[in-house]
């Protein structure tokens, strides 16, 4: 026979109930009065990269209550790290057996006041002597939280798609290094020079991300690996960028090129006192654009479409080559996005490390954020309140900063481990979980 | 072995699935649970092997109730079971297959390979299997994988092997194969607990038949039952298993295949310059064994494999273009594997059934979707298709696949169609939606659509066609009228032209009665 593909792996036609323990929550509901078939998915083949990429779409959509447990876990071991680090606590570790009251009144009190001063530190200082100093922490949250919730959103719409972007870091500093560039050399009346600068930014982010969906698309080049290689090729540019004579100040050898003009600034939300930009609606609205996009659209329908099951949407008519390709670059825009943000609100001039580690945070707060993007949103301030109020504490309490990587870190292991999560909480599994819970 | 089960009961939340089922296996007998998909048979078989617990009832094993609290208690207790979905590791020899979970040692923990060879080869000679304990599993054909799971059970000592729903993925050689399997299991002693909602198997080899219909037994048959009869007690009404309907009335011949050929990624033609064409309101079956070309054929006409050749659809070539353009030209595609590519099973039923519409008028404008169109589109479809789901906003992965494949042939037939192209319409739908659906087919034949209809199933094939044409290792080797004998093309599946297929069929009929000798040979070309 001149078949091609020996059914090795067989198609299986029959959505049978059969697979043991597939269907513990989900039984037979032919019993039901509709008489109606087996509710339960049909159990499909699936090759090595469609698992996955269904895992990588489990994980990046979990539930909400298991990302609130995961915080609330790591915070949790934080603490243990702080009581473990705290000179006061350790030394009472000598007399433990005959006042172990001392230990644990010094351990309360350590984990206590870092606490208190990450909080005071990211959200209200309730301990400030005017408007400025009680609301700062809060406006320095949602201003480092602006580019965050930016990027993660390109990436998240690159997971709903089943694409993974690593590449938002390159994607973001090519935005910032387009919106910069913009920014300090031309001259345009205001309120225009701005929103150039920002579409520059988007185009940036854009084409540097379809890079990686022209080659996905045409050549099948995974877009993990030539995203992951083009972070490094735009930090270098970037680097080399800002030694020519384009990027530089006058007269200067700094790797700094001169701060953006005036009109190309995002305006200031609440005065001078505060560091709060126009760049904080910027994310809202991209917020709400990509909510619009991946429901409301027809664009963001193929998106999903492909990201569930391409065989299907090819059948269906849809290009799933073009839609690859639509996808990195909607995705890259909004990274770029953020580096204009960035560049063009806070910043205000381009350096080598523009982009910080915002790309790979952004896809720490889009998993956070279950992909969705009101979860960003929150996730993205969440991030965000950590990182400021990490310094806060450090400041403060002597708590060093690291522990907020640390719980930073906890958040985004328990998340990719849901099981774990509900093993610990006794949380019901929900159906997909199923079949381990069963075995 | 005697097993017996009584007044299991199962209950999941409010819904029951078992309710108080009695069931007798009798030893050396092959009883065949027959009922719809979601009927509950596999929770009852996943009750008796322990991966579930019934909420009432017991098992009993030579009339002593027994206890399993996982299949390694069933297995013990001498149930071995074959899943539908099997169990094995791809990259294993089959020997190393059957072995896993007891592998044989030497001393010092070394894996005895030579021990678990020669198990395969005593079991497979004794039962007939013709298996290879050395070869890699993923290299079989799924018939033999199968068998490759019954030794797994044989080795355990299984005494009452439970098949759930095992032709479901088999060529209809492979059925016959299987049950040629299951009687010399019997013949040896092995009991079978046989799980299907296919008639005509559970007729050539069950011993006793029980009947289950939402979760409760509503009967038992003897194997000799008429096919309708026990369909209606499945089903719990009257079906009509064959389709009724008019002779086709041909119009103008408007979909053709001129020479069309699709080469594989290693050169060969999988369809080998294939050439037919099909009128307006008549119905052309393409039938063959699985593998011999079909489902390329079918996916060279829209436009998913690239081929040669021409297809001309009311004389617009359609060779050359995306499947967008082909879809858009008025081809209506139904997919051979609904999961894989029909549908996407985590989107609802409302976005899959306009997959292909969603960028047009009525449901979407410019690029902003009308989620009110989709919505109603989709009451409408459920309406008229009857598809039993809870809702337009339900997954499509929670519908039964009857129910999933209304899905998939509302969305192609809801829209003015100019070729109406189906692979396995039906494969793996329960008797009441087959008839349905065979149903919609003919009515869109007789809206006056030319309809290719691919099946592996000769019943369905026969059921629908007009005019039959059998492919062969990619060629068309006859196109024949609906009512040629099955005979005939059993025959030409084989390979056999159509004149050469009438002749050995009737040569063999009536050497049949003359000469023994004759009727071999005939058979065997």
């Amino acid at each position: 026979m001149s078949q091609p593909d020996e059914p090795g792996a067989p198609r299986t036609p029959e959505p049978g109930p059969a697979e043991p323990g597939s269907e513990v929550v989900a039984p037979e509901p032919g019993a039901d009065l509709t008489g109606r078939g087996p509710s339960q998915p049909a159990p499909q083949p699936e090759s090595g990269e469609a698992r996955a990429s269904r895992a990588l779409r489990d994980i990046a959509t979990g539930s909400f209550g298991v990302t609130v447990l995961a915080f609330v876990l790591a915070l949790v071991i934080g603490a243990v790290l702080i009581i473990f680090t705290t000179d006061s606590v350790t030394s009472t570790l000598s007399y433990f057996f005959s006042k172990p009251g001392d230990f644990f009144s010094a351990a309360w009190e350590a984990v206590r006041d870092s606490y208190v001063a990450m909080f005071r530190g990211a959200v209200i200082n309730d301990r400030g002597w005017s408007f400025t100093t009680v609301f700062k922490p809060l406006t320095e949250t949602m201003t480092v939280a602006t580019p965050l919730i930016i990027a993660a959103l390109g990436v998240a719409v690159a997971f709903r798609a089943g694409l993974f972007n690593i590449g938002a870091q390159g994607q973001v500093i090519l935005g910032a290094t387009f919106a910069g560039y913009i920014g300090f050399t031309w001259h345009l009346p205001v309120v225009v020079h701005v929103i150039v600068a920002i579409v520059g930014g988007i185009l940036g982010g854009a084409i540097w991300a379809s890079i990686a969906g022209v080659l996905r698309a045409r050549t099948g080049a995974h877009e993990v690996i030539v995203t992951i290689m083009l972070n490094y090729v735009a930090l270098y540019l970037l680097a080399y960028l800002l030694t020519t004579r384009f990027f530089t100040q006058a007269g200067s050898n700094q790797p700094k090129s001169p701060a953006v003009g005036p009109n190309a600034n995002l305006p200031l939300l609440l005065g001078d006192q505060f560091r709060l930009n126009a760049g904080f609606l910027v994310a809202i609205l991209a917020s709400v654009f990509v909510w619009w996009l991946m429901t409301r659209s027809t664009w963001g329908f193929r998106f999903r479409a492909v990201g569930s099951n391409p065989n299907a949407s090819r059948n269906a008519g849809i290009g799933v080559a073009t839609t690859f390709i639509a996808v990195m670059a909607v995705s890259g825009a909004l990274a770029g996005l953020a580096g204009a943000v960035q560049v063009l609100g806070t910043e205000k001039s381009l350096t080598g490390g523009i982009a910080g580690s915002l790309g790979f945070d952004a896809i720490t707060v889009a998993l956070l954020g279950r992909s969705k993007p009101l979860g960003i949103f929150f996730a993205g301030l969440l991030y965000a309140a950590l990182d400021v109020g990490g310094r806060a504490m450090e400041a403060a309490t002597g708590t060093p900063i690291d522990l907020v990587l640390v719980i930073q870190s906890l958040v985004v292991l328990f998340i990719a481990a849901p099981p774990l999560v509900r093993a610990i909480f006794r949380l019901p599994a929900p159906r997909t979980e199923a079949k381990g819970a069963q075995a | 072995m005697k097993l017996e089960l009584r007044g299991i009961t199962k209950r999941f939340g409010p819904l029951v699935a078992n309710d108080h089922i009695d069931l007798v296996v009798e030893p050396g007998q092959v009883h065949a649970l027959l009922g719809e998909n979601g009927a509950g048979k596999s929770t009852l078989m996943n009750v008796l092997f322990g991966l579930y617990k019934a909420d009432e009832g017991e098992i009993l094993v030579d009339d002593e109730a027994v206890a399993f609290k996982g299949p390694g208690d069933a297995l013990a207790a001498g149930i071995g079971m074959v899943h539908q979905h099997f169990m094995l590791v791809p990259v294993f020899t089959v020997a190393e297959n059957v072995m896993l979970g007891h592998e044989p040692t030497r001393g010092g923990g070394l894996l005895d390979l030579d021990a678990a060879r020669r198990t395969v080869r005593e079991l497979s000679d004794r039962f007939g299997f013709g298996l290879d304990p050395d070869a890699v599993v993923e290299d079989l054909p799924v018939g033999v994988q199968q068998r490759v799971e019954i030794v797994k059970a044989l080795v355990r000592d299984a005494k009452v092997l439970i098949l759930d729903e095992p032709t479901a993925v088999l060529t209809p050689q492979e059925t016959d194969e299987l049950i040629a399997i299951m009687r010399e299991l019997k013949a040896q002693g092995t009991s079978i607990v046989f799980i299907t909602h296919k008639l005509r198997e559970v007729k050539a080899v069950a011993d006793v038949i029980t009947v289950i219909r939402r979760g409760a037994v509503v009967g038992s048959a003897s194997p000799d039952a008429a096919e309708t009869e026990l369909a209606a007690m499945m089903v719990g009404r009257a079906v009509s298993l064959g389709v009724d309907k008019s002779p086709a009335q041909p119009g103008e011949e408007t979909f053709q295949v001129e020479h069309l050929t699709v080469r594989d990624a290693n050169g060969i033609a999988v369809v080998d310059d294939v050439s037919f064409s099909v009128a307006r309101g008549e119905i052309l079956a393409v039938a063959g064994v699985q593998g011999n070309g079909q489902t390329e054929l079918s996916e060279a006409v829209v436009g998913l494999l690239p081929a040669t050749g021409s297809i001309r659809l009311e004389g617009r070539e359609l060779v050359g273009l995306s499947p967008h353009e082909i879809l858009d030209a008025g081809v209506g595609f139904v997919p051979e594997d609904r999961t894989v590519d029909g549908l996407v099973l985590d989107f609802t039923v409302a976005e899959n059934l306009v997959l292909d519409l969603h960028d047009r008028k009525p449901y979407a404008r410019g690029i902003a979707l009308d989620l009110g169109a989709i919505r109603k589109n989709a009451r409408e479809r459920i309406a008229e298709y009857d598809i039993r789901t809870q809702g337009p906003g339900q997954e499509v992965g929670r519908l039964s696949g009857g129910n999933q494949q209304k899905v998939v042939m509302a969305r192609e037939l809801s829209r003015p169609l100019k070729v109406f192209v189906a692979s396995q319409p039906t494969r793996g739908v329960d008797v009441g939606s087959i008839e349905f659906l065979h149903k919609r087919i003919v009515a869109e034949r007789d809206h006056g659509t030319p309809v290719v209809i691919v099946s592996t199933e000769l019943d369905e094939v026969a059921a629908l066609a007009d005019r039959i044409a059998v492919m062969y290792r990619g060629k068309i080797v006859g196109i024949v009228p609906a009512d040629t004998p099955r005979a005939v093309l059993g025959l030409m599946m084989a390979g056999a032209g159509a004149e050469e297929a009438h002749e050995q069929a009737t040569e063999t009929e009536l050497d049949q009665l003359a000469d023994e000798h004759t009727h071999e040979t005939g058979a065997q070309q």
